[in-house]
């Protein structure tokens, strides 16, 4: 935090790793020679968070991404995440941001997910999750322990569509594990339980998707 | 070990979850289990193969593009403050949940999955805090980041951290018993500014974290494995120390030992 007794002074605009477009934004207010003591904490705040946050931002879409299996909803998700995050950021002891942030926009994502579902009774239909079309082969409960087959090759996005097909929360913990990178720890602060739930989860993710993966055709036109 | 736990472990192993002790043991059922031995290598293969997949997205332009304009400063006042900049409402009706009846079949045995739970690490404060040094550690190896201040002098490197850190930790000189100090370099652990001290041993770094209090209180030293590199925790003098390397466990300790020996010495100094 800036010290109240210094002068108001220029951001350092994109001097700072990680703040990648922040820099443009910081650039034009720091041409402000008005702005008082309050704006200069609020804008060293800022660029605390974007140093901070933005470089999670791929992660953040990825994970909506796979929760909401919408793309424009996963950006109205991530979008609404930062806003929350922002809001909450003073608050923010560590350790890490991604987890962080990642289980602000699992609450969004679950949020929207449940309004999705009270529509459900007024409108019925297939949903919006339309990046899983109903022809996809939808997850199936894995045949006792395949032994011996090993894994078939598959494409980068036969990969997806499967991962995409698993029901949640085996969905979340996979992508979170495999995608994300989180480790069990931080899947479980993410997803608000204990670490033994995550792992029981990541098994139990693992075997579904490995079922269907051995069993679904390429995906390739 | 049973293949009920391993059906569970050997995922915590392929994930490097499992501290040096309990990977052995697991690693040893599958080599002793065939059954075992084919889940180990199909899931591997699949963690693998996901491992070298795209399937992480970019986030698109206009994503960023919205995010930027929803931040302060460059809407200082304004969208940010205002609240007008919750997201455009969600556009779509939705017609169907994701919610199905999973969860319920769908767990493990619950009991199961407690009992192994226990030889991950758990959620405690003490683990958090190992893997954020950890992480600091492998931070500090990229190009650049490794030392603030750069001395084989400790009476260079000591007063350096006056005024950055509210400690005063102890920098001893280890070179004469084969531990180069080169440097000093504030980083940050749970928030806070610890001292990293960094020592060199042929071509392996370690770096020495000291704070007023980094987890729990640790007479003897603690010690641990995280992400492959040794981690040991020690309390002494009214101060934490975390030293982490990728030092074999042996030599890590010895280290420890060299540094608790001469931490009194210093302190009365």
């Amino acid at each position: 935090m800036l010290d109240r007794s210094n002068a108001p002074s220029r951001i350092p605009a994109g001097a700072r790793r990680g703040a990648g477009e922040a820099g443009a934004a910081a650039a034009m207010t720091g041409r402000d020679p008005m702005a008082d003591d309050a704006d200069t904490d609020q804008h060293e705040r800022a660029r605390r968070f974007r140093e901070a946050a933005l470089p999670c931002l791929d992660d953040a879409f990825t994970l909506a991404r796979y929760l909401l299996r919408n793309a424009a909803d996963a950006e109205d998700a991530v979008q609404e995440c930062y806003l929350r995050a922002l809001r909450h950021f003073d608050s923010y002891r560590g350790p890490a941001m991604k987890p962080w942030l990642l289980a602000i926009l699992r609450n969004v994502c679950n949020a929207e997910l449940v309004r999705r579902s009270r529509r459900e009774g007024a409108i019925g239909g297939d949903g919006d999750d339309d990046e899983t079309s109903a022809a996809t082969p939808i997850w199936q409960e894995p045949a006792a322990s395949p032994e011996s087959d090993l894994l078939r090759r598959q494409d980068d996005a036969t990969i997806r569509r499967l991962v995409a097909a698993l029901p949640q929360p085996f969905r979340e913990t996979i992508v979170l594990r495999e995608i994300n990178g989180l480790s069990y720890n931080e899947i479980a602060q993410v997803a608000g339980v204990p670490v033994g739930t995550v792992m029981s989860r990541l098994a139990r993710a693992r075997l579904m998707l490995r079922s269907a993966w051995n069993v679904a055709e390429g995906s390739t036109p | 070990m049973n293949c009920a736990e391993a059906e569970i472990l050997i995922h915590a192993l392929i994930d490097g979850e499992l501290d040096a002790g309990h990977a052995r043991e697991v690693e040893a059922h599958v080599a002793s289990c065939a059954g075992c031995a084919g889940q180990f290598e199909a899931f591997h293969l699949m963690h693998a193969a996901m491992a070298g997949a795209a399937l992480k997205d970019t986030a698109p332009a206009s994503l960023h593009a919205r995010i930027d304009a929803m931040l302060p400063p460059a809407a200082a006042g304004t969208a940010a403050a205002a609240g007008a900049g919750a997201p455009r409402s969600w556009r779509r009706p939705s017609r169907r949940s994701f919610f199905g009846g999973f969860a319920a079949g769908a767990v493990l045995s619950g009991a199961l999955a407690a009992s192994v739970a226990l030889v991950v690490f758990n959620g405690d404060r003490e683990g958090t805090i190992a893997n954020e040094v950890v992480s600091a550690h492998i931070r500090s190896l990229q190009a650049g980041h490794l030392i603030d201040v750069e001395s084989s002098d400790q009476h260079t490197v000591k007063p350096w951290f006056d005024g950055k850190v509210d400690v005063a930790p102890p920098v001893i000189d280890l070179t004469a018993q084969g531990f180069t100090l080169i440097g000093g370099r504030l980083d940050y652990i749970d928030g806070e500014p610890v001292a990293a001290v960094v020592y060199r041993r042929r071509k392996h770094v370690i770096n020495l974290f000291v704070a007023r209090r980094l987890g729990t209180e640790h007479a003897a030293a603690a010690a641990r494995t995280v992400q492959g590199y040794n981690v040991r925790h020690w309390s002494a003098q009214g101060l934490d120390f975390w030293a982490v390397s990728d030092l074999d466990a042996q030599e890590l300790d010895e280290f420890v030992q060299k540094i608790s020996a001469a931490v009194p010495a210093v302190s009365r100094s």
